[in-house]
């Protein structure tokens, strides 16, 4: 087993310095078992994680239609010049992505939190409320961009029969319309993430201490700014979190609009310009790993965020 | 099972500070209680119908024969309601077979990323090593990629990984179910792996201390006192995992050129071309891809929430 080869030596380099009483203690056998617990774990995640990652930052720098190794030539920076200057998708694919960011944190962030709050009222019905909205967290986004299809069609659509243009030649076609799909989508997104959200921030409303809003309540602050300037401050270790997802979502978004026209005409975003790259007829491996090397680059800034906030210790208080 | 509230979860999970362990127990009694909050009733509950109407939307029209929306309109209530498209979808739309799929793909992915990551949090977070840092942190942040940036390396290393044809018909590891399985599980023992980890580091050291006297080897450590220590978070990460992984919609349009072997997720995206533009069928497709995902929330809801939350407790 090439597994075996591999994990052994750094196990064995490693319990040979031991650093704490209790590696001590370890038998020769405990000291194998060990280094496989970690040794396949790690060994899995670098060979399908990692070092593709590293192979589209190199495959980024060559031209290669995908048939065989032998056709990767190098091509120097020029899939970024390509990108950049002569491949007309990629723009209006990157204000996409900042709109589907900005949407996504000004819109449906906000009001995940705002349903949060509402709901961690001692209110009746607080459970249905939060089963009904937490629904759509549980469906794919793929399923998410079907669903939205059967209410935004332009002839059976539900919605173009409430506004009362179905039929008409005023009906909308809401996911084919290249000057409103992309809103439309947002929507479809914004049904899922609100709840996602929610979920979270009132996990984060309970584990807040009450005796804060007390006291706030006492020294004659009023409801909102109780929220604003203690217990928002308070759930800090939450906001990280839904910062860094709303920021991943954000990049990560590629499912819906696949589903809705395989991220096209009005819908573009990187990550769909990836894989349009990588499949069909015109295999362009260099121009899609270029892609998905910005892509790379862009997502590096929230995980590093995340990162370092989860890891930092120090950083904490 | 001490996973009773999400507030519990969070204080299990990442106890360095203590900070919510002594409130997690109770909610506040808010001085509001029983004061009627009318205005906030009717927003939720306005809003709660916008959420719905797409899903309920979805549902009349499936449960219509398409012979009855022609005649009345999509938009009425005349005909007859059935489950007829629901059984035309899963024998002759072949949504038996992409169930099927789904399981053959979600639940061995699920086992062997429980399986993988607990070993590894175990490792890391009952032994102290050097490399335990860098290495959470190269699983957490592996979880956190957007896929696509993989995509074009993964498909052409399984395309050139030449299999006997007896193993697969593609001759390579394209198209088979193992590559879904293998991508999906390494993609998400970071994530696993991680909660996990915070998870064991609050456990007492004594517990294997006590072990280790005793002549207990690291394996029985793991397996017989850690491993059913961590039952809350097993279940509450398998049942999040089960989700994600059959959610999953990326992998398998990748690597599975086969329609006959898409899991349900990845094989709406079909469903366009396949019913053309029988929305009846569509949507009682879209419903039979929806259902696994709703009976687990419906069962495990609890388990569910307190994966999301234990997911979130550190940051």
């Amino acid at each position: 087993m090439s597994t075996l080869s591999k994990t052994s030596p750094r196990g064995a380099r490693r319990t040979a310095a031991p650093r704490a009483g209790r590696v001590r203690r370890l038998s020769r056998r405990d000291k194998w078992v060990l280094s496989l617990m970690v040794g396949l774990p790690t060994l899995i995640q670098l060979v399908l994680v990692w070092i593709p990652t590293l192979l589209s930052a190199a495959l980024s720098f060559t031209r290669w239609n995908g048939l065989s190794l032998d056709d990767i030539k190098p091509a120097g920076l020029s899939n970024y010049q390509f990108i950049a200057e002569n491949y007309p998708p990629f723009w209006p694919a990157v204000q996409h992505n900042v709109l589907w960011l900005v949407f996504l944190a000004v819109i449906a962030t906000p009001l995940g939190l705002l349903l949060a709050i509402l709901l961690d009222q001692n209110i009746r019905g607080t459970k249905i409320y939060q089963s009904i909205f937490f629904t759509p967290v549980m469906l794919s986004l793929a399923l998410i961009g079907v669903i939205w299809q059967l209410f935004y069609n332009r002839d059976s659509g539900l919605l173009n029969f409430l506004l009362g243009t179905a039929g008409t030649p005023h009906a909308v076609d809401w996911f084919g319309d290249s000057g409103v799909n992309i809103w439309a989508a947002l929507i479809a997104a914004t049904w899922r993430h609100a709840g996602y959200v929610m979920i979270l921030y009132l996990a984060g409303l309970k584990g807040v201490d009450p005796t804060l809003r007390e006291a706030a309540q006492i020294d004659g602050a009023n409801a909102v700014q109780t929220f604003f300037r203690v217990i928002f401050p308070a759930m800090r270790p939450v906001n990280v979190i839904i910062i860094v997802i709303t920021v991943i979502e954000s990049l990560r978004a590629f499912d819906i609009v696949y589903v809705i026209n395989r991220g096209t005409n009005g819908l573009e975003l990187i990550s769909a310009l990836v894989i349009q790259n990588l499949v069909g007829e015109g295999q362009v491996i260099g121009v899609g790993s270029a892609l998905a090397v910005i892509l790379l680059v862009i997502s590096l800034v929230p995980i590093t965020f995340y990162l370092s906030r989860a890891f930092g210790k120090d950083k904490e208080a | 099972m001490s996973i009773t509230q999400p507030t519990d979860a969070p204080a299990a999970g990442s106890s360095p500070t203590g900070r919510s362990l002594g409130i997690g127990s109770g909610r506040p009694a808010h001085a509001q209680r029983g004061k009627p909050h009318y205005g906030i009733h009717l927003f939720l509950t306005v809003l709660a119908i916008m959420w719905l109407i797409p899903l309920v939307w979805t549902i009349f029209t499936a449960l219509r024969p398409k012979a009855d929306t022609d005649k009345y309109g999509y938009f009425s209530f005349g005909g007859s309601f059935n489950f007829d498209n629901f059984s035309q979808a899963w024998t002759q739309g072949g949504f038996a077979q992409y169930a099927w799929n789904s399981a053959l793909i979600t639940i061995p992915s699920v086992i062997l990323v429980l399986f993988f990551a607990s070993m590894m949090a175990f490792a890391v977070s009952r032994v102290n090593w050097k490399f335990n840092v860098t290495l959470l942190i190269m699983f957490t942040a592996g979880n956190l990629l957007p896929p696509q940036v993989l995509a074009a390396p993964l498909f052409e290393m399984f395309k050139l990984l030449p299999l006997p044809y007896s193993v697969s018909d593609s001759g390579s590891l394209l198209n088979t179910y193992i590559s879904v399985i293998a991508v999906d599980t390494a993609f998400q023992i970071g994530f696993v792996t991680f909660v996990l980890s915070n998870y064991m580091k609050a456990l007492s050291p004594e517990l294997t201390e006590a072990a280790l006297v005793d002549g207990a080897g690291v394996w029985r450590q793991y397996w017989s006192i850690i491993m059913p220590l961590c039952r809350p978070a097993l279940a509450a990460m398998g049942t999040l995992e089960v989700i994600f992984i059959y959610n999953d919609f990326f992998w398998p349009l990748l690597f599975l050129q086969s329609g006959d072997r898409l899991p349900l997720t990845t094989a709406v995206n079909n469903l366009q071309g396949q019913f053309l533009s029988n929305y009846n069928l569509i949507a009682a497709g879209a419903m039979i891809t929806a259902i696994p995902a709703l009976v687990i929330y419906l069962l495990l809801q609890r388990h569910f929430v307190a994966g999301l939350t234990l997911g979130s407790s550190k940051g």
